[in-house]
């Protein structure tokens, strides 16, 4: 089960993708949904390990992982 | 009960301006993310005595409206200069100046390198888009031969201006390469151009592709281009874009220690008389 949950401020996405091309489990893909902004925001389809190396590529600061264990931050 | 997290970077980001005016999937925003990593790493949790300096241009806009500190948005290509007369002014303030390649390598390149070859005390960030993004994607001093523009659409036949070792060959303390993709060694470029080389003239150049105009021009999207990055930036190689990698780290004086060296000699002289 997955540990990890992927939150997006669709305020801020501008559904560019990039966060899908970096996860290295393939856990992200874009949503059948259109945000407020008007564009496709990510959400989680598999397994999320917390590595967070989508919220480092995020140009744009929307994209959080949030992990319920312990010394989990965002 | 889920409220929502913020992203780390937004600590460090005057919030009524978001969303950023960038392209969406500007690489703009990673170097971004790079610099706030670095601060956070350093400890640094407010910007107080840091000053961001940039110039005109798309990379130009990271500073100004965006990061919760001082900033200065000067004329096109004069940010190094106006960076100078800050740290000039008020010695004890970080002076970070941030500008593209038509900012700081066109328009400005002689600022840059004489700045560079007094060793000024400023850390310098270039942001490569390898394009005039701003004013459309036309070729840049910086364009890659070969690569296709909106102004050389069969092929840019230029030869190129490699800035970082351009400015490596000068006085310059310390000068780095990163590919945007290079996230973990550009951060710890930025760390160390804020810590173990903090004086001198640190410049580092980041490759970060026109998201519109080079990308999109190529056909490909933000998230192929940066796989295809991964492939291309391997750390201490020989790259389409030049050398990446550190060129350059040494712990010079820089220009302010060499300055008041010479007030104090000039105060002594006038004593001793």
């Amino acid at each position: 089960m997955s540990a990890c949950s992927v939150e997006v401020d669709r305020n801020l996405c501008k559904g560019c993708g990039i966060c899908v091309s970096v996860c290295p489990k393939n856990a992200l893909e874009l949503s059948p949904n259109i945000g407020p902004s008007g564009y496709r925001y990510p959400m989680l389809k598999g397994e999320c390990i917390g590595c967070k190396t989508c919220t480092l590529y995020c140009p744009d600061f929307a994209i959080t992982i949030v992990c319920n264990e312990g010394g989990g931050q965002g | 009960m889920r409220c929502l997290r913020k992203h780390f970077s937004r600590k460090y980001l005057r919030e009524e301006v978001l969303p950023t005016p960038f392209c969406p999937g500007c690489f703009n925003g990673v170097v971004m993310n790079a610099m706030f990593k670095a601060f956070e790493e350093l400890g640094v949790e407010r910007l107080k005595g840091y000053v961001f300096v940039s110039g005109i241009g798309c990379s130009s806009w990271i500073p100004s409206p965006h990061i919760k500190a001082d900033t200065i948005h000067t004329l096109h290509g004069r940010a190094v200069a106006v960076a100078t007369g800050v740290k000039l002014a008020k010695p004890n303030l970080n002076v970070i100046v941030i500008g593209g390649d038509g900012d700081l390598a066109a328009i400005g390149f002689n600022h840059l390198v004489h700045a560079a070859r007094r060793n000024m005390d400023l850390l310098v960030i270039l942001v490569n888009n390898l394009v005039y993004g701003m004013t459309r994607g036309q070729a840049s001093p910086t364009t890659p031969e070969g690569m296709r523009t909106v102004t050389t659409p069969y092929g840019a036949y230029e030869p190129v201006m490699d800035v970082a070792e351009l400015i490596a060959r000068t006085n310059a303390n310390y000068v780095a390469r990163w590919c945007v993709v290079n996230f973990n060694q550009l951060k710890n470029s930025i760390k160390e151009a804020l810590s173990k080389y903090s004086r001198g003239f640190r410049f580092i150049e980041v490759i970060a592709p026109c998201i519109t105009y080079v990308v999109r021009y190529e056909g490909k999207t933000p998230g192929q281009k940066i796989k295809e990055l991964m492939k291309v930036c391997r750390p201490n190689t020989e790259t389409p874009y030049g050398r990446i990698g550190i060129l350059k780290a040494e712990d010079k004086p820089g220009y302010l220690d060499r300055y008041f060296e010479y007030v104090k000699r000039a105060t002594e002289g006038d004593k001793g008389e």
